[in-house]
């Protein structure tokens, strides 16, 4: 079985939620248009469709488009030893879609770091917790919005007060800049802080 | 004389920061215990939180990130070659392998991942078995040194030091290598390179039969780690384990069987796989798995078009302009080459709009890149899908019910890399 009637199977179950398969360098892409179906599909996909091997989820921040986010995930089959990616847009004001980790138990951590990173929330998930930053950081960092160099907080001793001190550091590239100075800036200048934030209380230092 | 007190605080937040569930129950007879970040049985910086009924876990909750540093963000910021030197600090046990996987990602971007000369597949696989000869071996001693068996981690780091010395004759630095450009190689085999690793390979086969002399029929060893934390199939499948953890659960998959990459199909090699899946299945796969590396690197050696010497000027690397830096002498009198050095190096390689997932098998299992592409010399999200962050997700199912001793035991047995879980 290929990976295509795979894909070909998943639009006859579900029709016009999966959108034809596209492919590029050989690896096919199903979109569904609804994120609510998510875990349905998922389900099917894993069941009837032999996918029992969640490789991955991922999100992409499309910042400045409608929808804004995009959840992608990888599935493999062990038995057919095809992939499949399945992609599905979530929208700023949502931001949330249903878990998968009733379908594969690994999901868990992969959609603890989707949220970590870029704050889409999934429905039902057990745990849903920040993974690689801490508890009470306020920001997601993988947004666009988010500076490279940090963002100061005004969260005392959640944040970094300052922005990391070489800002960005000597090795960043900004392609299609007008010219040198714009395209490798030295110093990124932090944007300033959230004035709606709570005011750190001002600390003595000795 | 006036003194006064400053009241110093702890900026980790996190280290005093209380999960809502280890908050003190002081009616219960559970004792919570905090291991790591900083433990020499968790192998980097993990902490794990365990809640014990005597000796036994009952619950155990993983905690990670203490070595965050922002990877794929730091990717968007980039053009693809400038990332290549981030890729050598995510396993940082096996630096030559993400740069590969890495490369090999790009590449299939861009379409010429099919295209690489035969010399620089042969050379990056030769890359690919190092890293893995040299990561299993630490690996292994690690594992052996913490449930007791010290001589082991001295056996395998005599050896892991001729691996460096190696690295370092081949890419100019034992540890951050960045050997891998896209489009091929950095450098070509320097001379008498290929008959140095070949003494090498007699020597490491010697040095793989007394460690296992030292443990296989170890009765401490064996007691300390058969049947101890048993992975059946489905739960490895389940929790998305990779390489050597889920082999050893019996799930005969690998990557450079099922989807052969670079000339893996072009050569010999076997697949060991456990049957059981407890901490033992895993080890005796990782020690047949250095076997079949020194099988793998010796057919490479042999085979490797151009030879040692490289006599016949093989190409290392795809003959693009467009793609790798042009040749030197040809940037200062040829126009054409001028402007594709002047390309390269300000705006970078000019990939296509898409998207790909590549992976590869590295040592601790499946390291996969994906790459959205919106077009131009920067990616606009790059997904690093590592092995061990998914190996350790199992931890909290896999955990209780063990005594307190196996958890180093079952830390050795999955052989994960912070550095590379928390990127």
């Amino acid at each position: 079985m290929t990976a295509g009637e795979l894909a070909q199977q998943l639009k006859t179950r579900f029709g016009d939620l999966i959108s034809e398969p596209t492919e590029f360098r050989g690896e096919l892409t199903v979109r569904l248009s609804d994120a609510d179906c998510v875990a349905e599909i998922c389900q099917f996909a894993k069941k009837h469709l032999g996918f029992d091997y969640l490789v991955d989820i991922s999100s992409v921040d499309n910042y400045g488009d409608d929808p804004r986010w995009t959840v992608v995930y990888h599935l493999y089959g062990y038995g057919h030893r095809c992939s499949l990616r399945l992609k599905t847009e979530v929208s700023e004001e949502e931001s949330e879609l249903p878990t998968v980790t009733g379908v594969w138990r690994t999901a868990n951590w992969h959609e603890r770091e989707v949220y970590d990173m870029m704050g889409i929330t999934f429905r039902d998930h057990p745990d849903l917790r920040r993974i690689l930053m801490w508890e009470g950081y306020p920001y997601f960092p993988l947004r666009k919005d988010f500076p490279l160099a940090g963002k100061p907080s005004n969260v005392p001793e959640v944040a970094f007060s300052n922005s990391a001190p070489i800002e960005g550091g000597p090795f960043v590239t900004v392609a299609g800049g007008k010219n040198a100075g714009a395209r490798e800036p030295r110093v990124r200048v932090p944007e300033p802080p959230d004035p709606k934030e709570p005011a750190a209380p001002t600390q003595e230092t000795a | 004389m006036a003194t006064t007190t400053h009241e110093m605080q702890v900026g980790d937040a996190a280290a005093r920061a209380p999960l809502p569930d280890e908050l003190p129950d002081f009616h219960g007879e559970k004792m919570t215990l905090n291991m790591g970040p900083s433990h020499p049985a968790t192998h980097g910086v993990l902490r794990i939180v365990l809640e014990l009924d005597g000796e036994i876990i009952t619950k155990a909750t993983p905690d990670i990130g203490y070595l965050h540093r922002g990877d794929e963000k730091i990717a968007e910021n980039m053009t693809y070659t400038q990332f290549i030197p981030y890729t050598d600090r995510l396993d940082y046990l096996a630096p030559l392998a993400n740069n590969v996987a890495y490369a090999l990602a790009v590449e299939k971007l861009l379409g010429i991942d099919k295209a690489l000369p035969p010399r620089c597949q042969y050379i990056r696989v030769i890359c690919c078995e190092l890293a893995r000869l040299s990561a299993h071996l630490l690996g292994l001693g690690s594992f052996a040194m913490d449930v007791g068996a010290l001589t082991v981690f001295l056996f395998t780091f005599t050896e892991r030091e001729k691996i460096y010395d190696l690295i370092e004759a081949l890419t100019g630095a034992r540890f951050t290598t960045s050997y891998t450009r896209i489009g091929g190689l950095s450098r070509d085999l320097p001379p008498g390179w290929v008959g140095r690793c070949r003494q090498f390979l007699e020597e490491v086969v010697v040095n793989i039969d007394e460690t296992e002399k030292l443990l296989t029929r170890n009765k401490i060893f064996v007691d300390r780690t058969r049947d101890v934390a048993v992975i059946p199939r489905e739960d490895a499948i389940d929790y998305g384990l990779t390489g050597p953890n889920l082999r050893g659960s019996g799930v005969d998959f690998d990557l450079r069987k099922a989807h052969p990459y670079l000339v893996y199909d072009q050569l010999e090699f076997d697949v060991p796989v456990g049957s059981v899946g407890d901490c033992y299945d895993r080890y005796l796969v990782r020690i047949e798995e250095m076997r079949q590396c020194v099988r793998l690197l010796r057919q490479c050696l042999d085979k490797i078009p151009g030879g040692a010497d490289n006599a016949a000027q093989e190409p290392i690397n795809v003959a693009n302009g467009k793609i790798l830096l042009p040749p030197k002498v040809k940037v200062l009198t040829s126009m054409e080459e001028l402007i594709h050095q002047f390309m390269l190096v300000t705006e970078g390689v000019n990939a296509p709009p898409g998207e790909v997932y590549a992976s590869t098998e590295n040592p601790k299992g499946e390291l996969g890149i994906y790459i959205v592409s919106k077009g131009g010399g920067t990616p606009y999200r790059m997904k690093i899908r590592s092995p061990s962050f998914a190996n350790l997700s199992i931890l909290s199912h896999l955990m209780p019910g063990h005594m307190i001793s196996d958890t180093v035991a079952i830390f050795g047995s999955l052989d994960f890399v912070m550095g590379e879980c928390d990127r």
